[in-house]
């Protein structure tokens, strides 16, 4: 029987939606307001000039590319290497392995700062110049973990048997690779990747540690804040990032929503 | 290759279809498999003729399944050798063997729809689309699964699957098919069913068929020749009717066909014996003479055409299976039992 929600239960979720998203509308109002120095309520007008403006901006081009640059390839990185750790572990026991799977999902649980640190200390014991491979490196430790964890999820749900039923009728390992796991954990791929792509397009906390003196968007976000001449700009293009990160993850969440479970039941022997 | 146009009732008055010219179609010598302290299988030797329908029988963990897997080549022999066809497939992998398998969970690949998982083995082996289309297509009519070829597995039910799983298995005409209890997620009717229709596409594809199952009506029904596993090991290899009528050891007499072990001391003899339920005779009251033993009934399961009597002889609780008839035995009451000196059966001693 489908019954209504109490009127307090509709207050609560009222007010933890306006919690939750009430600072995302204010940056996206003040996107368009005509005032570029306060949040006067309400806006005195609205315009569209602050979007050209933001177009102009060379340097918040060049933070943007570079971010989309780092997010790409600590994305590459991260499905390659998060993949054969899934596989490692999904299709081999050996002892201690719930330490190392523990130990491969630290870098998620892991504070920032501690992460960067981290970096930077071994960074300096190798004498590696921060550049841009070290933001990306920085980024994969992270990125490992969430393509890991979304490709051994599905490996789970993928029966091994599967992968014997493919040898026997006569594939081998590459074809069976190609033909059967691949097409399975596709979807996995793709969603996992799109989170570490979110994932790095806004992390700040590794990045400085590990930068020099490039600049990644949400860094020079960071830098505007203390010039407040033309805090519309910043806010235009926080929608932006706004969109760039949120349809990966939406997307994510649509491609990895459960699909049929397919095991014909029964024990084994 | 016609499935079954012949009606199921002529199934006994075909030939055989065992070929004993040909080398046979496995052979397992001194076979062992262990999982750190664990045997598996523990030195079993066999040879399966082909053109053979043979079944491992055995409780879970009884190392049949393993056994299976190891002629299928998933699972690597600690010790021991393999031959298929007369050649030893002891370290070939799966796809370099001449064998194909129906999995337990029947192990469908999901994205792909039911053409293309029957289709599978000529594809891995290049044969063009329209060629395999049409081959799979034969092939699911045989399966009586005609017209389902663009379902995914999903949209299946449990008996349809089990049918794309053998047609699948089936498609690149194997000379050695396994089957891992491919029956025992369908419910008793259809499993029922699918045991006659296995045993006609056996017979009419001539091909050996290797079955692993726990149970046992299922193996006599079915096989020309049964293997008994206990603990890793063959416990007795014979004819579905030996097997009954003459089990070697107290586990065979009890696992199949669930005997009476008789204690050879209640009847003034050494050893031990089984004995049938249906062998039994049961009186009521309490008579002397050779070969009647007094006991007190304990329970009674009208079964409708037949009926179960559960008797206590002495220390020992004994089943007797008769043909229902008017008589109303009262629980407690005293009865008699007798039967043949024939029905006993001595056994060996176990391990």
């Amino acid at each position: 029987m489908p019954s209504k929600p109490s009127l307090g239960l509709r207050i609560a979720f009222i007010t933890g939606m306006l919690f939750l998203h009430f600072p995302i509308l204010v940056i996206v109002l003040y996107a368009f307001t005509t005032e570029d120095r306060t949040y006067q309520f309400p806006p005195p007008g609205l315009t569209l000039k602050w979007f050209g403006e933001a177009f102009e901006r060379q340097d918040m081009w060049r933070a943007l590319l570079l971010s989309l640059e780092v997010a790409g390839m600590a994305t590459a990185i991260a499905l390659i290497l998060g993949t054969m750790v899934a596989a490692a572990i999904y299709r081999f026991e050996f002892r201690g392995k719930d330490v190392v799977t523990a130990l491969l999902i630290l870098p998620i649980a892991l504070p920032g700062i501690l992460t960067g640190i981290a970096l930077l200390t071994t960074f300096k014991r190798l004498a590696v110049e921060p550049s841009f491979w070290t933001i990306v490196i920085g980024h994969a430790t992270f990125c490992m973990v969430t393509v890991y964890n979304n490709v051994v999820a599905r490996f789970r749900r993928t029966g091994h048997s599967q992968l014997e039923a493919s040898m026997d009728l006569g594939a081998d390992w590459f074809r069976t690779w190609r033909f059967v796991v691949l097409p399975s954990i596709a979807t996995a791929l793709l969603a996992g990747g799109m989170l570490s792509f979110a994932l790095s397009f806004d992390e700040v906390i590794v990045t400085t540690f590990t930068a020099a003196d490039q600049k990644t968007l949400p860094i020079w976000f960071l830098n505007e804040l203390f010039r407040p001449r033309e805090r519309p700009v910043t806010n235009v293009v926080a929608v932006f990032v706004m969109l760039i990160t949120f349809l990966p993850i939406v997307l994510a969440q649509w491609l990895t929503r459960d699909t049929d479970d397919l095991h014909g039941g029964g024990k084994t022997s | 290759m016609s499935m079954v146009d012949r009606p199921y009732l002529a199934i006994d008055d075909r030939p055989s279809t065992i070929d004993t010219s040909m080398p046979n179609a496995v052979e397992l010598i001194n076979l062992s498999c262990h999982f750190g302290s664990v045997r598996a299988v523990d030195g079993v030797s066999l040879e399966i003729r082909p053109g053979e329908f043979f079944s491992m029988l055995g409780p879970s963990g009884s190392g049949k399944t393993t056994c299976l897997r190891l002629i299928g080549g998933f699972e690597q022999p600690t010790a021991g050798r393999i031959l298929l066809f007369g050649q030893d497939a002891s370290r070939l992998p799966p796809y370099a063997r001449d064998v194909n398998t129906v999995f337990q969970d029947y192990a469908l690949f999901p994205h792909m729809n039911v053409r293309d998982n029957v289709a599978y083995a000529l594809m891995v082996r290049g044969v063009g689309r329209a060629e395999r289309y049409r081959r799979a297509e034969e092939m699911l009519e045989q399966v009586k699964l005609g017209g389902l070829g663009d379902r995914r597995p999903g949209q299946l039910s449990g008996g349809q699957r089990q049918r794309v799983a053998l047609a699948r298995a089936l498609i690149n005409k194997p000379r050695l098919l396994l089957l891992d209890e491919p029956l025992g997620a369908l419910d008793l009717k259809l499993r029922e069913e699918m045991q006659i229709e296995l045993k006609a596409l056996q017979r009419s594809l001539g091909i050996t068929f290797v079955y692993v199952t726990h149970d046992q009506s299922e193996a006599l029904s079915m096989s020309d020749r049964v293997a008994v596993f206990n603990q890793g090991r063959i416990e007795q290899l014979d004819t579905p009717k030996r097997l009954y009528e003459h089990p070697r050891t107290e586990f065979v007499a009890r696992f199949v066909g669930s005997a009476n072990v008789l204690e050879g001391s209640i009847i003034g003899l050494k050893g031990k014996y089984a004995l049938r339920p249906e062998r039994i005779r049961v009186q009521p009251g309490h008579h002397g003479g050779p070969g009647c033993l007094a006991g007190e009934l304990l329970d009674v399961h009208y079964l409708g055409s037949q009926t179960r009597y559960e008797v206590r002889v002495g220390e020992q609780r004994l089943t007797a299976i008769t043909s229902s008839d008017e008589t109303d035995l009262p629980i407690g009451s005293p009865v008699t039992l007798s039967w043949d000196p024939s029905a006993l059966r001595e056994l060996e001693v176990s391990r």
